[in-house]
């Protein structure tokens, strides 16, 4: 009896074939959208199709590492991810926001790295704990999720510090905590709104009030979203055409190629085309959550679920944004949105499972 | 059936649980996306109509309509900066089916240069096809016409007219009013996306910079229905924008140009400010720069050339050079001897042509090898006796001195309104502590005192200095613009006399030696520039100046004529007329001019007589 690895040539080198093919599909999707989104410039659609190399590359590169290895490196990268935020809201420069970090050629987010560097962290933590975990472990995985939410909300991007905890929340989730701790949370939230109120910036009241009546401020908060719904509304069942989606190319639509993009695509290939899109993101899902399930110990289980459920909050937080339904949050449309970072981590997310998919191992019969 | 893991995570090893959960999220990922369905299916296929409606009539743009940009004339009424029409070469991709084609068949009517084609490039491939791209600025006329003719050959090509900042003067007034330039995207940040929206260019230097929200105005805006092609089809509303304010200096061109005529091509600069209001009557540093080649970008050989010139015409020597006062500020300490109670105009000092600390053995020179013999206050301006401000400073320390010169606005920015003014050096112990991490040493008090050692200051800030002390101490921010109109109500705004906290210097005794001694500099009987001041038609005041750049050693005399150029002493000059109710201060400096008396103070005299014969005229003319 030995242990082997088993399965095709793609295998050997650590790539899941049905997932690379569901994730190129987007990526193809996303250039054509982006095409037109960016009044039909090849430049930016080249831009982007380089971050998207870069981050298949990444995708390839983190596959190589086996799950056990990542486990490893894992709280290292959230110590320095941490570090790095702390340092980023101190020095760090944006738009009156602070995110970006500046180390001469390189600019990034550290909050990039956290999206990551926190499950994989949680789920370190958890991996040979007994579950469903005790009080006092949900405790410590609970503060490794709160350190770098509350340092990234600092900055302030409330969107990406959600996407982080969600990140971090799904794996205590899937750890199998108890559902009473769970209804308690959703309920203390709930009690806790209007507290929230209070300590949110301005801007961000005004997008729930936008939410609840956009037409109140039609020329301010609220244009986003009635340019939008009309985008989206007089698309139809099957869509104005490529290129043919007149509320983007007359300049309606505001952040169209980037966080809005989604009603560009609505506008131009209608409910068909967003069917399409769908069964394309649950095609990437569901074969992510047979990884999951497929996963031979826990660090793999709850990484590979809650990297595919994080993917399905991206598309649902930014759709529904777009149709009216969420608030305005700073979420961009995985792999159909222009811009660069959140690419290359969602690509290298899609790498961690991969990895988790190919470094099994099995019994053969000698 | 899996294995091979570590016996101790059995606990963990079923999954049962977990794909409860996983089914659990899945169910949960459907129910959000059946929502997702079922608003879209609300929006896309119930309320489509309506949309499509609503799409339909979103044909309602608002552009933006730049204002025009303020206008600057002189005192004397000529125009220094204005808005020039200009054509310029216009495509929109989208309409032009064969471009490259184009370009090289349009080459005969409009030349384009390799560096403008390699611009069109990349421009063209960051904008998108339903914008309007420039081909090329500032066509002839002849370009313009040939152009016109051929144009149906050309689809997509226009011809569209615009302003074009232009500066009549040139380098004449280059260093005040400065330039406009294209907004680069440090700036776009920076500035109101709203108000710039429509707006290309943006004051970089001189007033176009420190009064760019006054020359800009206030954007407008017009509402127009557009077709779903996007082309406009009638205006529906419009808000006119506010245009810029035209700004009026204190400037005399004439004055200016005679400044410059005084210069004579020497390096150096020449302010002048009329002292009860701190209006800045003239403004030169030479050499110059032309700011037109600025406006729309300037050529890479050519901003090369002027930025490795030996004689730097970039550099803003009335604003931001930096000398050693010298003998200058021997008024300044006068004054502030008499206040502060430690001479009199009567007590007198014996000059024996040196001066030394007692257990020291080290020599301090009078400039005159001979000495002066026994000096009174009024003689030491008027002779310039270093060996008196020698013992004076002695007596007065340096830390009164500093604060004295600080009172007379020196070591700090006059507050003039051009951007990026130097401010000049006083030292003192704490700024010695600090910045060369050393004590303060007596002999360094003394050379102060003459202004040599580690002072600087800058020709605005002389200027600034004879201002004062035509003032008798109040001290009157300078100036450069005088008044701002708006060019549609027709309203005038006098820019108002800021005046600073005057000299620490209270006593009229100060004053009146101060005064005196530099009335004798110039018509008095043994004053250094006596040459030049003795056959005026009026009575002014003076102060020469002489700043070394090297030290000769202890003892040796040395031939002017054996030191090259450059190396030769700056000649400074400080002096305001007439002395009754002054009218026009000065302060000139000459690089490498050798001597303030030879060299600086025959301009003063000139810029004097010159300009109270133009106020004659005026007055005359009415």
């Amino acid at each position: 009896m030995r242990l082997d690895r088993r399965g095709s040539l793609l295998s050997q080198v650590h790539i899941d074939p049905p997932l690379l093919g569901g994730l190129l599909m987007l990526c193809a999707i996303g250039l054509v959208t982006l095409y037109s989104a960016s009044g039909q410039s090849v430049d930016v659609v080249i831009k982007q199709a380089l971050r998207m190399l870069l981050g298949m590359a990444c995708m390839i590169g983190i596959a190589q590492i086996s799950p056990q290895r990542l486990a490893r490196w894992a709280p290292g990268i959230y110590l320095l991810g941490v570090f790095l935020l702390i340092v980023t809201t101190a020095i760090g420069e944006g738009r009156g926001a602070h995110r970006w970090l500046d180390l001469g050629p390189i600019r990034f987010q550290p909050s990039e790295i956290m999206k990551l560097a926190t499950p994989l962290t949680v789920a370190w933590f958890l991996r040979d704990k007994i579950l469903p975990p005790r009080m006092g472990q949900i405790g410590i995985a609970l503060a490794i999720v709160v350190v770098p939410g509350a340092l990234i909300m600092e900055q302030p991007d409330l969107g990406t510090a959600i996407l982080v905890m969600a990140a971090g929340l799904l794996v205590l989730f899937f750890a199998g905590i108890p559902w009473r701790l769970i209804m308690l949370a959703v309920g203390a939230t709930g009690a806790m709104a209007p507290i929230g109120w209070l300590f949110m910036h301005e801007y961000q009241r005004q997008r729930v009030r936008t939410l609840l009546d956009p037409a109140a401020d039609p020329l301010g908060t609220g244009y986003h979203i009635i340019q939008s719904t009309i985008a989206v509304g007089s698309g139809g069942w099957s869509g104005k055409g490529w290129l043919n989606g007149t509320q983007s190319y007359l300049e309606f639509l505001p952040e169209r190629a980037t966080d809005f993009i989604f009603a560009v695509y609505c506008e131009e290939f209608g409910l068909l085309g967003v069917l399409v899109l769908l069964a394309a993101y649950l095609l990437v899902m569901m074969r992510g959550v047979t990884i999951a399930v497929q996963a031979q110990d826990l660090f793999g289980r709850l990484v590979a679920a809650s990297l595919i459920f994080t993917l399905f909050i991206y598309i649902f937080v930014n759709m529904g944004m777009v149709i009216g339904q969420l608030p305005v949050v700073g979420v961009p449309l995985p792999l159909i949105s222009f811009g660069g970072t959140s690419i290359v981590t969602l690509l290298t997310s899609m790498g961690i499972l991969m990895s988790i998919q190919t470094h099994r191992r099995f019994i053969v019969e000698s | 059936m899996n294995s091979g893991a570590n016996p101790r995570r059995e606990s963990n090893r079923d999954p049962a649980s977990f794909r409860g959960r996983i089914l659990f999220a899945i169910a949960g990922m459907l129910l959000l996306v059946a929502m997702l369905i079922a608003r879209l299916a609300y929006l896309q296929l119930v309320n489509h109509d309506h949309y499509t409606t609503l799409s339909l009539e979103n044909r309602l743009k608002v552009l933006p309509i730049p204002p025009t940009r303020g206008l600057v004339y002189s005192r004397d009424g000529v125009v220094l900066a204005e808005n020039r029409a200009s054509f310029a070469l216009e495509f929109v991709p989208e309409k032009t089916p064969a471009l490259n084609r184009a370009l090289a068949e349009i080459q005969p009517y409009v030349s384009l240069s390799a560096d403008q084609l390699s611009r069109l490039r990349s421009e063209l491939k960051q904008r998108r096809r339903f914008d309007t791209i420039t081909v090329k600025e500032n066509l002839s006329e002849q370009e313009v016409a040939v152009f016109s003719v051929n144009r149906y050959r050309f689809p997509g090509f226009q011809i569209a007219g615009r302003l074009t900042r232009h500066y009549p003067l040139g380098a004449e007034t280059g260093a005040v009013v400065g330039y406009v330039g294209r907004i680069n995207e440090e700036e776009l940040r920076r500035l109101d996306q709203g108000e710039y929206s429509g707006t290309t260019h943006i004051g970089k230097e001189g007033i176009e910079r420190s009064y760019e929200t006054e020359l800009h105005g206030r954007v407008g805006y017009q509402t127009v229905e557009v077709n779903a092609q996007g082309r406009v089809l009638r205006v529906v509303e419009s808000r006119p924008p506010v245009p810029g304010r035209n700004l009026r200096l204190g400037i005399d061109t004439r004055l200016q140009r005679e400044a410059i005529k005084a210069l004579d091509g020497q390096k150096g600069a020449i302010v002048a400010i009329e002292p009860a209001t701190g209006s800045v009557l003239a403004f030169v540093t030479n050499p110059a720069f032309d700011p037109n080649p600025f406006v729309n970008g300037i050529s890479v050989s050519l901003y090369d050339s002027l930025r490795n010139a030996p004689d730097r015409p970039l550099f803003n020597r009335a604003l931001q050079g930096l000398y050693p006062p010298g003998s200058t500020i021997k008024p300044l300490i006068a004054a502030g001897a008499i206040e502060l109670g430690l001479r009199d105009r009567r007590a007198a000092t014996f000059c024996p042509s040196f001066f030394q600390l007692p257990g020291a053995s080290h020599k301090y020179r009078c400039w005159q090898k001979a000495g002066h013999g026994s000096v009174d206050m009024i003689r030491s301006i008027a002779e310039s006796c270093d060996v008196y401000y020698y013992a004076l400073a002695r007596d007065m320390g340096i830390d009164r001195m500093h604060d004295l010169l600080v009172g007379f606005g020196l070591g700090k920015p006059t507050g003039i309104d051009l951007p990026a003014e130097l401010g000049g050096l006083v030292p003192s112990r704490a700024w010695k502590q600090r910045a060369r991490k050393l004590p303060w040493f007596p002999g360094e008090t003394l050379l102060n005192g003459i202004g040599q050692g580690f002072m600087l200051t800058s020709p605005v800030q002389l200027a600034h200095v004879a201002s004062i002390l035509a003032n008798r101490g109040r001290v009157i921010v300078p100036h450069v613009v005088d008044l701002l109109e708006s060019p549609q109500a027709g309203e005038q705004e006098q820019v108002h006399v800021v005046e600073a906290p005057s000299v620490p210097v209270h006593q009229e005794e100060a004053w009146n030696a101060a005064i005196e001694g530099m009335h004798e500099v110039v018509q008095g009987e043994r004053g250094t520039a006596r040459a030049t001041g003795l056959d005026a038609a009026y009575q002014y005041a003076g102060k020469t100046g002489t700043a070394q750049l090297f030290q000769i050693a202890q003892d040796k005399r040395i031939d002017v004529k054996d030191i090259t150029k450059q190396l030769r002493d700056h000649a400074l000059f400080v002096s305001f007329a007439p002395l009754e109710q002054p009218r026009i201060a000065l302060g000139i400096v000459v690089e490498n001019g050798e001597s303030g008396a030879h060299t600086a103070a025959p301009i003063a005299r000139t810029l004097f007589d010159f300009y109270f014969a133009l106020k004659g005229q005026d007055d005359a003319s009415g």
